[in-house]
């Protein structure tokens, strides 16, 4: 066992155990931060294998901006925490399904790829990935662009307070004023936990 | 380097997306789970290119796994989008309460 697979097996088992902690945490923080670790951990794995670019990359997209995104998101929708309230009665399905998946992938791969051995790891180095990305892949990555552009534009017009209005400016100082929330009470609550289920429809249908 | 290694942490992430998708009810943490697949496919095309394929000119491995890393990070936009809507319009991100377009 050289090095080399020595620092793949401590990056991989912080990485395994914190994405077990992903699945099975009780609290909506602790499971968001320890997927943050869990990418981080992905990102050394791409260390290990040569690939230095991509784990840059992953960093910076996944650790920097996805999982600020999802701490954003938990903190946004209150959900109530616990463990019954996170996981859902079909755990021992999901637990047999994820299970099976494995023991086929492992009896697969195993025999698969169980002899074979490279004596060192070589990459490509981020020259030949520069030039690869603006000649080989041009086409896919300016794609790529307009699939960013897009979801950056349905995801404005998705998570927008109202279809129509200009902007959510006169919600946001009336709700800081106080007493303009006698005037709609049920539009301001709705955003909070304690709707009725009668009204949800009126409020969904727009 | 063995590429036994990569691959079988690849399996086991991705197993443990599958089980997080299945035995979550929060579309939060549904979502989280989603890109932990992602990520063990990332890891497999990574391992095949560099330590089965190193010689090959377009680096094709790495490039899908670039590409992977930017349609992850839209879909992550797109998808707390629709889950603010819903947290909205129903007050729950329970995914077994939101059951409106099942037939």
């Amino acid at each position: 066992m050289t090095a080399h697979d020595l620092v793949f097996v401590i990056v991989g088992l912080v990485t395994a155990v914190s994405a077990i902690l992903v699945v099975t945490s009780r609290h909506l923080m602790h499971a968001a931060l320890y997927l943050a670790l869990t990418l981080t951990g992905i990102g050394g794995v791409f260390l290990v294998l040569g690939a230095g670019f991509i784990a840059l990359v992953q960093v910076v997209v996944y650790v920097g901006a996805v999982a600020v995104l999802f701490l954003f998101g938990l903190m946004l929708t209150r959900a109530p925490i616990g463990r019954e309230a996170l996981d859902s009665q079909n755990r021992g399905l999901g637990l047999a399904v994820a299970g099976a998946l494995f023991v086929l992938l492992a009896a697969l791969i195993i025999p698969a790829f169980g002899g074979e051995s490279t004596a060192e790891v070589t990459g490509p180095t981020i020259e030949a990935i520069g030039i690869a990305i603006f000649a080989d892949w041009v086409l896919p990555f300016e794609v790529l662009s307009m699939l960013l552009l897009a979801a950056l534009i349905g995801a404005i017009l998705l998570a927008r307070r109202e279809a129509g209005e200009s902007g959510t400016e006169a919600e946001v100082t009336r709700i800081e004023m106080g007493e303009a929330l006698a005037d709609e009470p049920d539009r301001h609550e709705a955003v909070g936990t304690s709707a009725p289920a009668g009204e949800l429809g009126a409020g969904g249908g727009r | 380097m063995s590429p036994l290694g990569p691959l079988l942490l690849a399996a086991l992430l991705f197993s443990i997306g599958v089980y997080g998708v299945i035995a979550r009810r929060n579309a939060v943490l549904v979502l989280m789970s989603v890109e932990l697949m992602l990520n063990a496919v990332n890891i497999n095309l990574v391992a095949f290119q560099n330590l089965l394929f190193p010689a090959e000119l377009a680096v094709s491995g790495q490039m899908f796994a670039l590409f992977i890393i930017g349609v992850a990070a839209a879909e992550v936009g797109v998808g707390l989008a629709i889950v603010f809507n819903l947290f909205r319009n129903r007050a729950t991100v329970n995914v077994d309460d939101v059951d409106l377009m099942r037939w």
